[in-house]
């Protein structure tokens, strides 16, 4: 068939040489290639981490896992203004806006705060453009922290209960929760744990 | 008519218009921002000082220039005037320093604002002021004040632009609402906390430059940028009600009705309270189609509207589609 374009290679199969056809040259050439990896593995620096149990360095300025902070007495930040929403190139940003009620003044900061929050992680691009949009200094990508995987779908819509930054033994106690030191550091204990709630 | 040169443009217009209108028959960028003037009420104006301009000559009988800025809403046009606006830095300044004086005893509480994206304020302090500030004392406080179930009234935030006083003024039988206090105890309020329940108190909502007459119905329920503005229609039974207003849909749910603004902000025709508050149904309205959003503003992202008729475009087009145009021509924008 002649060629359309006149630019297809003509390949020829050369006949294989003695060494070649002999088969075993060939076998011990590449066994001795992954048998010099085996050694140098055992021997020098390994190229692999053990996954779950180490975990490679994050670069300082990784950008992770949202989180919602509260200021220093405990108070939620957020005051669900929307500007992260409309900055979020992904549109991956929820909120329900709802007003502050009367007695609530020690959990959220403004009169009005975000009643439900989301963030969709299939949709998130990590590029902090709600960070920088944030005028209560309330949405954070933490560095050490990554959205793990899941099976569903549904779970990588983090609500409030996944975002919101757990309340610190110290801001407790500036509310007027007096926590014993057992107490206080069995919650520490417990905030350090990566599945704390 | 007299003839006036605003920022090196002539312009003609009819005896006795200020400034400000005589530049707004020019348009565009150099036209002097308004925080208190509104054209459809008698008597406002000169107050926020956002307006002011150099003039440069006075008339072509006594070409001295005026000894002060002085504010274009209320300064009427003298044949021979030179105004210069944009072109004068001295205008310029001043403008940052008027900023400076409105926001001293605003809370700046934009992310818990309503007003927030369709704010005259905010828009205003954007193009003309500094992003710092250099005020330490405390701001301002009032009690609040429950003006009824329909308006929310912030007086923190109010800049005392009078607007809405001479709304209640124009547009109602029974004044209740006016300017309590002198200077810097002044406030806007109701004798004896009166509710406010005339059948048009809701346009003082429109007319307020600022975030301190919101609408309580719409209060923290979407933020203004998120929602989308439609022209709608319906046949009210109000004679004074024009019945043309815009809707803001978030999803298929009306957020809040509101009277139709021009490129000035400015409401030509007011709408009643049962257009405003009760009608917030798609059923109601008769849709027309996207409202005009300035390019500007944040609530034009994601905000599409019909396309406009382009020469240049139509030139490019193969014939056919050209033929199909003229037979089915789009609606053109702004009317």
């Amino acid at each position: 068939m002649q060629s359309l374009s006149n630019r297809a290679k003509k390949l020829e199969a050369k006949p294989m040489t003695l060494a070649e056809r002999a088969y075993l040259p060939a076998i011990f050439q590449g066994l001795s290639i992954t048998m010099r990896h085996f050694f140098r593995a055992a021997t020098k620096k390994q190229v692999t981490v053990r996954y779950p149990e180490e975990q490679r360095p994050f670069s300082p300025i990784f950008r992770g896992l949202h989180v919602l902070k509260r200021d220093e007495i405990g108070r939620e930040r957020c005051t669900a203004c929307g500007l992260c929403a409309v900055a979020c190139p992904a549109e991956a940003i929820t909120m329900v806006a709802g007003e502050r009620k009367k007695g609530e003044e020690n959990l959220y900061r403004e009169e009005k705060y975000a009643v439900s929050y989301e963030i969709n992680m299939l949709r998130c691009i990590f590029c902090g453009l709600c960070e920088e949009a944030c005028p209560k200094a309330a949405v954070y990508l933490q560095a050490d922290k990554m959205a793990p995987p899941r099976f569903e779908r549904d779970e990588f819509i983090y609500g409030k209960d996944r975002l919101v930054e757990p309340v610190s033994p110290d801001a407790r106690s500036k509310r007027g929760i007096q926590l014993t030191p057992e107490q206080a550091a069995a919650l520490a204990q417990r905030m350090a744990q990566p599945d704390f709630k | 008519m007299a003839k006036i040169t605003f920022d090196g443009i002539e312009v003609e217009v009819p005896d006795g218009t200020t400034i400000l209108n005589a530049a707004r028959t020019i348009g565009g960028s150099i036209v002097p921002p308004a925080m208190c003037y509104y054209t459809p009420l008698k008597g406002s104006g000169g107050k926020c000082r956002a307006c002011l301009v150099r003039v440069a000559a006075g008339s072509a009988k006594d070409p001295r220039p005026m000894p002060k800025l002085v504010a274009s809403c209320v300064t009427p046009v003298q044949d021979g005037m030179v105004v210069e606006n944009t072109t004068s830095q001295q205008v310029l300044d001043v403008r940052k320093g008027i900023v400076e004086m409105l926001l001293i005893n605003h809370p700046l509480d934009c992310p818990v604002c309503d007003q927030a994206g369709e704010c005259d304020l905010q828009n205003f302090a954007f193009e003309h002021g500094v992003s710092t500030t250099r005020y330490e004392e405390e701001r301002r406080t009032f009690d609040k004040i429950d003006i009824g179930p329909l308006i929310q009234l912030h007086m923190t935030r109010c800049i005392l632009c009078y607007r809405c006083v001479y709304t209640a003024d124009q547009l109602t039988e029974q004044r209740v609402h006016g300017v309590l206090g002198r200077g810097d105890a002044a406030e806007i309020g109701t004798y004896i906390e009166n509710i406010i329940d005339n059948e048009f108190s809701g346009n003082v909502i429109d007319v307020c430059p600022v975030g301190a007459l919101t609408d309580k119905t719409f209060r923290f329920k979407q933020r203004v940028w998120f929602t989308k503005p439609v022209n709608a229609h319906r046949q009210c039974e109000n004679p004074k009600c024009c019945g043309k207003v815009v809707l803001w849909y978030k999803g298929k749910d009306v957020m809040r009705v509101t009277a139709r603004k021009d490129q000035y902000g400015e409401v030509k025709e007011w709408i009643c309270n049962t257009c405003r508050f009760d009608k917030k149904e798609t059923a109601d309205w008769t849709i027309e189609g996207p409202a005009h959003i300035d390019r500007s503003s944040v609530i034009s992202a994601n905000h599409y509207e019909l396309p406009v008729l382009n020469a240049q475009v139509i030139a490019d087009l193969p014939e056919s589609s050209v033929r199909d145009l003229e037979q089915n021509p789009p609606m053109r924008l702004g009317n």
